[in-house]
């Protein structure tokens, strides 16, 4: 039992913050600081800089780009790119489709997207949910049927995330109809400029454009973008899906929220013991998060992650959406202000807490809900 | 940063899992052990000595072992998992620790040596009808004549005050600040009761009771007491952990063998998610208590007084969460006196007052909200 970093780990730790807090520049952080939206152009400027350094995908194997660093490095880089303002590499293309690539796809199709996956050049967005397909991601029905050299698809794919930006879509079709619904799916790769395919804007109740539909017809897509075996699509989606519970509880980027939050109502707080009991609660709940977290990233053997993993996703979406209400709060009325604009005397956190506070509500849904999130922890673990 | 036990660490649980767990793996073994005074096993606390762990904590000039926190942790640990109630946190960590602290050499030799080997037990006399906790005293006054001193006042409750060989007790000093004296238990007026987890307390009246002041006569001991409480409240947290552990244990073996409507309980989710949900708050709290241990091992008592109430704070809110919990998702059967969940449940009540609950920790740290950023625990 040791609290201290090892000396090494400690000097990795303070080149990170070097790092993160010198070479990506001050207006995209101060961005990310004050909860404004990013630019796709800020957002890829600021992976290509991570890319350069070698620290936009250190965890892909190593042959790709990744630095074979332990859970603790990649813990400890997470944590102060986000603690900096850095925006985190985009999950679509870091945590997902990249590894998938690395580990299921061809050496044609390593050669032509991992090394644009990495450095944003190719924006990917994810095509799995479907209208009729959300936490029972195995009932989609998008279908592709083979035509010559060619799938030829057609469907509906929802909640596409910043679809808009996307220059290419990982999508899970259903190539067999006839058999039992896991096993008749496969994923294919489509270029999202591909005749057929239209993105539709979905407007959230935050009053942004973050998420979207994306309809396919008669889309022609070259077999050779089909990944790994077909109608083996559930194994890709299940190998995706555990790699996106890690690094989902956002823990450094709650706790720069709340002490940010802190400091600009310091008038506030100062005079409301409530309100200074509701921050304590919450930071001794953060600070609860992070050393399990800590514990998870020193302790996972073998690419097993250790079983207090499956705490991160559930109670750091609760603590993100926490800590967004209590910034609400604190903006007092001011946070009706969100349509107000720039020549507004209402502060810039203010008029935009409430549209972060709705926002963040997708925090318990995605990323496998936290309903699902308890039915793997009373069953794996608890096996209940 | 590692938070694993190194291989005497774990010979340590083991050997500590075979003495005080195998002596209550029946819980008959602990209903009978409190159910006549002294309230525990004098056998098993003589067994508890011969192993060394009654001097874990004592320095081995003193006759203890000079162990460090983790090990410390381990031991009220492994109490927690059977709800042993031996009086090693409040004899050995909370009034030894004060002996330790405060104590002249010939003191520490004289007491911690008779404790370490199990031939006195302890008890600090400090809590004070109708007041809150706190290192200081004020209605127990000390009084100087002749070269000696003397106490007068009540203190209760005062953990296993009745059987007590010495007694540590806290008493306002003449020129003011609070200061820590040695009284022969025989000396006081005492009457000793159960409480409802089975643990002993008492209620002790001094009445120009003589009494040895602890360490340099008429000094302010309040900061030496403050952090003994520290210690002690990370300490209870490891023996709180332990019973939550099992309290969480004993619900899904519950679940999985109770039938109601022809089927185990555990094929309803309205439970099982219930039962999930108790699995976080013991992760949560493992985490931090793990790392409030490790903060006793560097010694900064500004940081261990931080990390003692963060600690307090969310074994707190965790073990009613984990205990009330666990008695709802037992039903009938967590009421009775003779299934044993119910009884964690009340030691984890007991633990969560000894020396401050949720709120009153709460309270310390809204206080310093503002006087710092986003928390470091690797800083």
């Amino acid at each position: 039992m040791q609290l201290e970093l090892s000396e090494e780990d400690e000097a990795f730790r303070a080149q990170m913050r070097e790092f993160f807090t010198t070479q990506v520049p001050e207006e995209i952080r101060t961005a990310v600081i004050e909860g404004r939206e990013l630019t796709k152009e800020q957002m890829v400027r600021s992976a290509q800089i991570l890319n350069d350094a070698g620290l936009a995908v250190p965890h892909w194997p190593e042959e790709h780009g990744g630095r074979g660093w332990s859970d603790l490095e990649r813990h400890l880089w997470f944590e102060e790119m986000q603690a900096a303002g850095v925006p985190a590499p985009l999950a679509f293309n870091a945590s997902m489709i990249g590894p998938v690539l690395a580990h299921f796809g061809t050496e044609e199709q390593k050669r032509e997207f991992l090394p644009r996956t990495a450095s944003l050049e190719i924006w990917w967005s994810q095509g799995f949910s479907e209208p009729d397909a959300g936490s029972d991601l195995a009932s989609l029905r998008t279908s592709a049927v083979r035509d010559g050299d060619d799938w030829v698809v057609n469907g509906q794919k929802t909640w596409t995330t910043l679809g808009q930006h996307g220059d290419w879509i990982f999508t899970l079709v259903r190539t067999d109809p006839e058999v039992k619904k896991q096993a008749g799916i496969s994923m294919l790769l489509i270029d999202m400029t591909s005749p057929g395919v239209e993105v539709r804007p979905i407007q959230l109740i935050d009053g942004g454009h973050e998420v979207n539909e994306v309809w396919f017809t008669d889309v022609r897509v070259p077999a050779r973008n089909l990944v790994g075996e077909l109608n083996g699509g559930w194994t890709i989606a299940k190998f995706l899906l555990g790699n996106e519970r890690v690094g989902v509880a956002p823990v450094g980027a709650t706790k720069r929220t709340l002490a940010h939050a802190k400091e600009l109502a310091a008038d506030v707080v100062a005079e409301d013991p409530l309100l200074r009991a509701r921050i304590a609660e919450l930071e001794n709940e953060l600070l609860a998060l992070e050393l399990t977290a800590l514990r998870v990233a020193a302790h996972s053997t073998g690419g097993e992650p250790h079983p207090a993993s499956s705490v991160l996703k559930l109670k750091g979406s609760e603590l993100q959406q926490a800590v967004s209400e209590l910034v609400v709060d604190l903006a007092g009325p001011g946070s009706l202000a969100s349509g107000a604009g720039d020549d507004s005397d209402l502060e810039g956190w203010a008029r935009r807490a409430t549209p972060v506070y709705l926002n963040l509500r997708k925090a318990s849904i995605y990323g496998g809900s936290n309903e699902v999130q308890r039915q793997i922890i009373s069953r794996t673990i608890l096996g209940l | 940063m590692d938070f694993t036990y190194d291989d005497e660490q774990v010979a340590l649980r083991d050997a500590v899992r075979g003495l005080v767990g195998r002596t209550y793996a029946d819980f008959e073994t602990r209903r009978r052990a409190v159910a006549e005074d002294p309230g525990f096993d004098e056998k098993l606390w003589t067994r508890m000595a011969e192993m060394g762990l009654l001097g874990l904590p004592f320095a081995e000039e003193d006759g203890g072992v000079g162990a460090g926190p983790v090990e410390i942790g381990i031991v009220c640990r492994e109490i927690g998992r059977v709800v042993a109630p031996e009086p090693f946190l409040t004899s050995v960590v909370l009034a030894g620790g004060l002996v330790s602290a405060c104590g002249t050499p010939e003191q520490r030799q004289e007491v911690l040596g008779a404790l370490s080997a199990g031939e006195s037990v302890l008890a600090f006399a400090h809590d004070e009808p109708g007041r809150r906790w706190g290192p200081t005293a004020e209605a127990v006054t000390a009084t100087e004549g002749g070269g000696s001193w003397s106490l007068t006042g009540v203190k209760e409750p005062v953990p296993h005050g009745a059987r007590a060989d010495v007694l540590v007790v806290s008493a306002a000093l003449p020129g003011g600040g609070t200061g820590l004296f040695l009284v022969a238990g025989d000396d006081a007026d005492r009457s000793g009761y159960a409480a409802y987890d089975g643990s002993r307390a008492a209620r002790v009246r001094l009445d120009g009771t003589a009494a040895t002041p602890l360490g340099h006569p008429g000094q302010d001991v309040t900061s030496s007491i403050a952090t003994v409480q520290d210690i002690t409240r990370v300490m209870a947290a490891n023996q709180a952990l332990g019973a939550m552990q099992v309290a969480l244990r004993s619900t899904t073996d519950y679940l999985k063998s109770r039938k109601q409507f022809g089927v185990t309980l555990n094929t309803f989710q309205a439970l099982t998610f219930r039962a999930a949900d108790m699995y976080v708050s013991q992760e949560l709290t493992h985490s931090m208590v793990e790392w409030a241990t490790m903060v006793v091992a560097q010694g900064d008592p500004a940081a261990l007084a931080d990390a003692a109430s963060r600690a307090a704070l969310q074994v707190s809110r965790g073990g009613r969460h984990i205990g009330q919990e666990a008695i709802q998702l037992h039903g009938g059967i967590g009421m009775t006196a003779e299934y044993a969940v119910g009884t964690y449940v009340a030691h984890l009540t007991m633990l969560d007052h000894l020396l401050g609950e949720g709120g009153f920790q709460l309270r310390r740290l809204a206080s310093d909200v503002t006087g710092h950023g986003a928390l470091d625990p690797l800083a």
